[in-house]
């Protein structure tokens, strides 16, 4: 084979906000099936660096690639809008508050991009939610409202959602911080299963174990810039960087105390 | 107090409240349609569309609906406009109207969770698809009541154009108290005409309310 360019390719991105400096010169390269966690403290702009790939948070500069397309390009407004929502379709994106539509039951949360982006008839659309809710285990509540499910179930329905879209990659900004200890398990459970899949994803945690036992590589971040990264058994037993090392053992206390 | 006197003049107020509700009804319209106008103005991507809509706000509602009405009927004609009262009465309190319920409408979409809008963005829908689908319809639920009281404030504020000699309820009041010298009968039946439209749009906005909450 010859050599391949990465999946997901970043390349010097910053961000700021106003004089804030939350992105500073951040490169990180993903292979198609990869899984990266990033971690860090509160602040040092792991969602940002996440909102960037899909834009949501556009970078100030920088350049963000998913395999052969660009995805910050520069262009005219209209044209950059329908660049940008094609690239939306193919990344998947989970958040922390689920941002499920609550006026739709969940079928209709699922089945609602598809059939309005990819010309899904009813029936077509119908069969993929089933499918895909089949798959998180939510089937059985599918002629439910957000509001009657819980905080588990709630993410498990926005998994399937964003995997409605068949995207290429799957982001997922902390998405069991929300939830209560006993629900944080089934959410993993079916992350788990899409590492099996080899689906390719990024994923900002604050849960070591999970990190450790799921991921490939580990980013861990501070103050807006990659301060380590390798793979989890380097990172969370023989961090090098000081920083990583104290971030690690007061996040150990954290979740002893 | 004289009721005979009040039986025998109840008919013609009937007809004045007719004129009171066909005025609030056009103004209303016409009040959602400049609403929907400003909304979408002032949420534009556009630096001077948002300005239009923000100084279309602040200048209605910034200046007492009375004087828009005598500006607009009474120095129309100065400058080449040229109503009968019954038509300055619904342009003047339609785009007065108008004004607050765009801030009604503006206060609701954007009182929508955020994250609504980002996760629709996030599947690929284009703003419009978003606003459309996902945060329209959490918007209008949230806005029905509060444009119940743009109504309500609408509806009374109908008895301004009798100023603009409109005959409506207040015009018809005053008009029976120049011939009957009984002031508090004419206004008493003109106050309670208005109470009964006014409760019953109340009870239409809170069974919307309950409709659009319910699923
Ligand atoms: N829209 C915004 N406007 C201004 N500042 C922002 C905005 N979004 C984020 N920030 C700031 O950028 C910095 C990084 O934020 P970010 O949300 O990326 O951190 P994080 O690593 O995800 O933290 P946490 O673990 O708390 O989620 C913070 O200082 C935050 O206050
Ligand atoms: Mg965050």
């Amino acid at each position: 084979m010859n050599a391949q360019k990465p999946f997901i390719d970043i390349r010097h991105a910053k961000k700021s906000f106003g004089t804030l400096e939350v992105l500073k010169d951040i490169n990180l390269q993903v292979d198609r099936g990869q899984i990266v966690a990033i971690i860090g403290p509160s602040g040092s702009g792991k969602s940002t660096l996440l909102r960037a790939i899909n834009d949501l948070d556009p970078l100030s500069g920088g350049e963000i690639w998913l395999e052969d397309k660009q995805i910050n390009m520069d262009l005219p407004h209209r044209q950059y809008e329908r660049h940008i929502n094609e690239v939306r379709q193919e990344i998947g994106m989970v958040f922390q508050h689920f941002n499920l539509f609550p006026h739709l039951k969940v079928r209709e949360n699922v089945t609602l991009a598809p059939k309005m982006l990819k010309g899904l008839s009813d029936a077509e659309a119908n069969a993929l939610a089933e499918e895909q809710l089949t798959k998180v285990g939510m089937i059985e509540r599918i002629d439910y409202y957000p509001s009657q499910l819980s905080g588990g179930q709630k993410q498990r329905v926005a998994i399937a959602r964003a995997l409605a879209m068949k995207p290429k990659v799957m982001l997922f900004d902390e998405a069991t911080s929300a939830l209560d200890p006993e629900l944080v398990e089934e959410v993993n459970l079916v992350m788990k299963q899409l590492a099996e899949e080899h689906m390719t994803m990024i994923i900002v945690t604050h849960e070591m174990g999970f990190a450790e036992s799921v991921c490939d590589r580990v980013l861990f971040m501070d103050q807006g810039v990659v301060v380590e990264e390798g793979p989890p058994e380097v990172i969370f037993r023989n961090p090098k960087s000081e920083r990583t090392q104290n971030f690690l053992r007061k996040h150990l206390a954290g979740n002893q105390a | 107090m004289d009721y005979a006197l009040m039986q025998r003049v109840f008919p013609f107020f009937l007809e004045a409240a007719w004129i009171t509700i066909v005025l609030s009804v056009l103004t209303a319209i016409l009040g959602l349609t400049c609403a929907m106008l400003g909304t979408a103005a002032r949420l534009s991507r556009f630096r001077m569309l948002r300005f239009i809509g923000a100084t279309y706000v602040s200048v209605f509602r910034g200046t007492p609906a009375l004087i828009q009405l005598f500006i607009l009927y009474f120095g129309g004609p100065q400058i080449g406009i040229q109503l009968d009262a019954f038509e300055a009465g619904v342009i003047g309190l339609g785009v007065n109207v108008g004004a607050y319920m765009t801030e009604t409408m503006r206060g609701a979409i954007i009182s929508v969770d955020k994250g609504q809008g980002e996760a629709a963005r996030t599947l690929g829908m284009s703003k419009w698809q978003a606003m459309r689908n996902v945060i329209l319809p959490q918007a209008m639920r949230l806005m029905i009541r509060p444009l119940g009281v743009n109504l309500n404030t609408l509806i009374k504020s109908t008895a301004l154009v009798a100023a603009i000699s409109v005959v409506e309820l207040t015009y018809t009041a005053q008009r029976y108290i120049g011939s009957t010298y009984k002031p508090f009968e004419m206004f008493l039946i003109a106050g309670l005409l208005y109470m009964i439209i006014i409760y019953v749009v109340g009870l239409a906005v809170t069974w919307a309310d309950r409709k659009a909450r319910l699923n």
